[in-house]
């Protein structure tokens, strides 16, 4: 079982909405939405609640941790009544994210569907705080950006003698599909290089990071440089081929 | 504001009035919060106090604790999971320091409830992160923590004591008029923010002269 995460939001439309999108790229993830205060009428209203913090916390618990994620100031305060609540044992197993609640929320969920451990999931939020700015869309100009086209990946490229982190594999790809390196698709590209053995740079960005590479903003007909080094820096470049040819199988 | 002139120790009885008094007081103002935090926050604080010392109510009629620690406890809890906005998890924490610091104890001594206040009052800073002059409830509850502490190590009663610290909080919470607020939703409005009282401040004032009257003493 995955590390699961409770989503605390003032409107429960929200955190329904952010577990909803963060799902569709982490169908295995336990995520629980508890956004919202009651109203004593058995509604919903504007607010946070203590006790649905503390149910979705249980509810999130049973895989390898718990990592909580909220929006304004109040969430933040009454997620933490509830860690200090908690016994010992079951509050070493919980974390609350200092985050942007819907980057950090899709980027956790992403990290906890590659099974990574409680504090990696934690980074992959709290990493996730940078919201896509438009002005930074095409800053990344590699060796390879300035010959587009696809380049065979060769094991030993250049500059990979004497690497510390062992084999080196490049390749450059066009991307086929319309909507390009969208979500769904970086998504796909974060959880399988997740799995591998390879440290992995996609446009000069981490390719494990889903919030980066759709950062990168790369639409249809742009190229995806992979460099990758590492003992599985072959099949990190294979994987990468395999998917972005494919058009990640959405119409071209 | 007849809320009590029931004179006598501070028992869990006294702990239930003061409960009562509070519950009623917020109703009173309830519009009063409204105001002042529609002018700089999101104008539920009225709503939402008015709301959650109701449940309070509904709460203490069903269950009769025996301490007042066990009485402010049953607040702490009730607060948490029907207030809402932000003083949901801070009166929440309040009420559970303020109930720690007094353990199994009977009858808050004067001490007692200048330790009782000064723990409510770390707490809420603790969880709210806001320090004096930030426009927000701390500058109530710090001049109230200081006034009783000053009052019981003067010697004066338990109710002496509460009333000074009821005298200090609405003086600090006239005070956070002019003040530019730095925490909350209020902060987002910068200088705009000055030229009222802030809400928080404001219910402190309140909740402090209920705990006063309810012991009988004198609220200026």
């Amino acid at each position: 079982m995955s590390v699961g995460l409770v989503i605390v939001s003032h409107s429960r439309k929200i955190a329904e909405g952010v577990v909803e999108l963060a799902a569709q790229m982490a169908p295995d993830v336990v995520l629980v939405a508890a956004g919202g205060a009651d109203d004593g009428e058995g509604r919903s209203r504007i607010g946070t609640s203590f006790e649905r913090v503390q149910e979705g916390i249980d509810k999130a618990s049973g895989g390898d941790g718990v990592v909580i994620l909220t929006d304004l100031g109040s969430a933040v305060m009454t997620a933490e009544m509830v860690l200090e609540f908690l016994e010992p044992e079951a509050r070493d197993g919980v974390r609350l994210a200092e985050a942007a609640l819907v980057e950090g929320a899709v980027a956790a969920a992403v990290q906890a569907q590659g099974g990574s451990s409680l504090d990696e999931v934690l980074r992959a939020a709290e990493n996730a705080v940078v919201s896509i700015r438009p002005e930074e869309l095409e800053p990344f100009v590699s060796h390879a950006a300035a010959a587009p086209g696809r380049e065979e990946a060769r094991p030993e490229g250049p500059g990979a003698a004497g690497s510390a982190a062992g084999p080196v594999a490049t390749g450059s790809f066009v991307l086929p599909n319309q909507m390009g390196l969208h979500a769904r698709p970086a998504a796909t590209l974060a959880t399988g290089l997740l799995e591998l053995d390879a440290e992995v740079t996609v446009n000069g960005v981490d390719g494990t990071s889903v919030m980066l590479l759709m950062s990168l903003g790369l639409g249809q007909g742009r190229t995806v440089d992979v460099e990758a080094s590492g003992p599985d820096a072959q099949a990190a470049v294979d994987f990468v081929a395999q998917a972005v040819e494919s058009g990640f199988g959405e119409p071209s | 504001m007849s809320v009590a002139d029931a004179t006598g120790p501070l028992d869990a009885a006294w702990a239930v009035r003061w409960m009562r008094g509070t519950a009623q007081v917020v109703a009173e103002n309830r519009a009063l919060l409204i105001d002042l935090d529609r002018a700089i926050g999101d104008a539920d604080h009225g709503e939402n106090l008015d709301r959650g010392f109701g449940a309070v109510l509904l709460k203490l009629d069903g269950d009769a604790p025996e301490t007042p620690a066990a009485v402010l406890k049953l607040v702490a809890m009730t607060l948490m999971s029907t207030v809402g906005g932000a003083a949901g998890p801070l009166y929440g924490t309040a009420f559970l320091r303020a109930a720690t610091s007094l353990g199994d104890t009977g009858t808050v001594d004067p001490a007692g409830v200048a330790g009782m206040i000064a723990a409510a009052r770390d707490g809420i800073v603790a969880r709210g992160k806001a320090e004096v002059g930030d426009k927000t409830m701390v500058d109530a509850w710090t001049p109230a923590s200081e006034a009783a502490e000053t009052a019981a190590q003067a010697g004066a009663t338990a109710p002496e004591v509460l009333a000074a610290a009821a005298n200090a909080a609405h003086a600090g919470a006239v005070a956070t008029e002019p003040l530019i607020a730095r925490k909350g939703r209020a902060s987002y409005l910068g200088e705009r923010s000055a030229g009222h009282q802030d809400p928080g401040a404001v219910s402190t004032a309140l909740i402090l002269q209920a705990a006063a009257e309810a012991a009988g003493g004198e609220v200026a």
